[in-house]
Parts: structure tokens; sequence; C-alpha cells
């Protein structure tokens, strides 16, 4: 499923266009984005939280040369997902 | 910062009402929701992607009793930031590439 999907299921259902639907979709996405860059956190309830979390600098290795690389510190993206979420997933569709 | 508050900004933004975009919120989090439900992934360009893994059963221990308990298998979302999300909250990283999306 792409954003192009979700717009177009969004403008069918409440009869928005799909430029309002697909302007709001960039700009939720957008925001979450530019809230994370500056290192805050979004809960959405029922849904997960959004946050940053620091990485430590660390040694890794080219695994073709078996070098020693130093990994910088860094900042990542996270999302826990909530608990009523992961719940209703995982006992859904077991492979 | 709460969902409220976001809507709110958005709708300053795009000029669609405060209701019809917290309407539009939603309507985004249960398209996503629904996908993973339905074993789905959702790819959102410049964002990320939200998937769900399979976890195959596993003999675990009850800390405290010890005793051996099987977990049973079961299907875990998780989100996988976009490299350009990666990459704005590094702006001094700038050609450190981690590959992949």
């Amino acid at each position: 499923m792409t954003k192009a999907d979700i717009v177009e299921d969004i403008a069918q259902k409440t009869g928005l266009t799909k430029k309002e639907v697909g302007e709001t979709v960039d700009l939720f996405l957008e925001e979450i984005s530019k809230l994370l860059v500056d290192g805050h956190h979004l809960e959405i309830r029922g849904f997960g939280t959004f946050k940053v979390k620091e990485r430590k600098e660390r040694m890794a290795r080219n695994p073709r040369t078996g070098d020693a690389v130093p990994v910088p510190a860094r900042r990542v993206p996270v999302f826990k997902v909530s608990k009523m979420l992961k719940d209703r997933v995982a006992t859904n569709h077991i492979m | 910062m709460t969902k409220a508050e976001l809507v709110e900004r958005i709708a300053d933004r795009t000029g669609v009402s405060k209701k019809d975009t917290g309407v539009v919120v939603n309507m985004i989090l249960d398209n996503i929701g629904q996908a993973l439900l339905d074993g789905d992934k959702v790819e959102l360009r410049g964002f990320g992607s939200f998937k769900v893994k399979s976890r195959r059963s596993r003999l675990a221990r009850n800390p405290r009793t010890g005793d051996s308990v099987t977990v049973p298998a079961k299907q875990v979302p998780y989100f996988k930031a976009s490299n350009e999300l990666k990459g704005r909250l590094n702006p001094d990283a700038a050609g450190e590439g981690d590959s992949g999306d």
C-alpha cells in the first residue's frame, strides 16, 4: 500500500478532494518528521509513539575487507507500536 | 505535542477544516493499522514504511520460576524509517549512506 492508495481511499470515503487529502497526508508526515528532527516525540493513542534514539559511536567491520571502521554517533528515528495494535496484529495471519 | 495540536497545525496550512483534518488523520492511522492487520506493508515515500514480521514460536523461560514456556508464533508490526528521514536527523553525517530504504 502506498500514499496514493491511502489518499484515494480517504477521498472516496470523506468526499474531500484528492488534493485536500493529499496535502493533509503530506503535512501529517512532514510535521512528524519535523518533530523528530527537533528531538521531540509524538504519542498517538492506540497506534504508537514516534521518537528519536541516540546511538553511540561504535566500531564495526567492513565485511569485504575485514577492516575495523568507526560508525559515528547518530540519531535514529524509532516507532514503538502501541500495545493495542501489537496485540491485534500478533494473533493475526499466523503462517 | 498531541494529535490535536498536530491537526491544528496541518489545518492552518491546508485550509481544510480542523474537523475534516482530524477525520483524515484518523483515517490515515486506520489505513496503516488495517494494512498491518491484513499482513500488508505501507510505504510512505520520504518517511518510511510499516511492515509486519513473522516470528516463529520459541521456547523461553519464566524468569521467576525457571519453567520453560512456549512463546507462540506471532506477527510483529514495525516501522522502518526512510534514508531521507534518517539523513535529516543526522545532517552532519551527509554521505554516510547506510544502504537499503
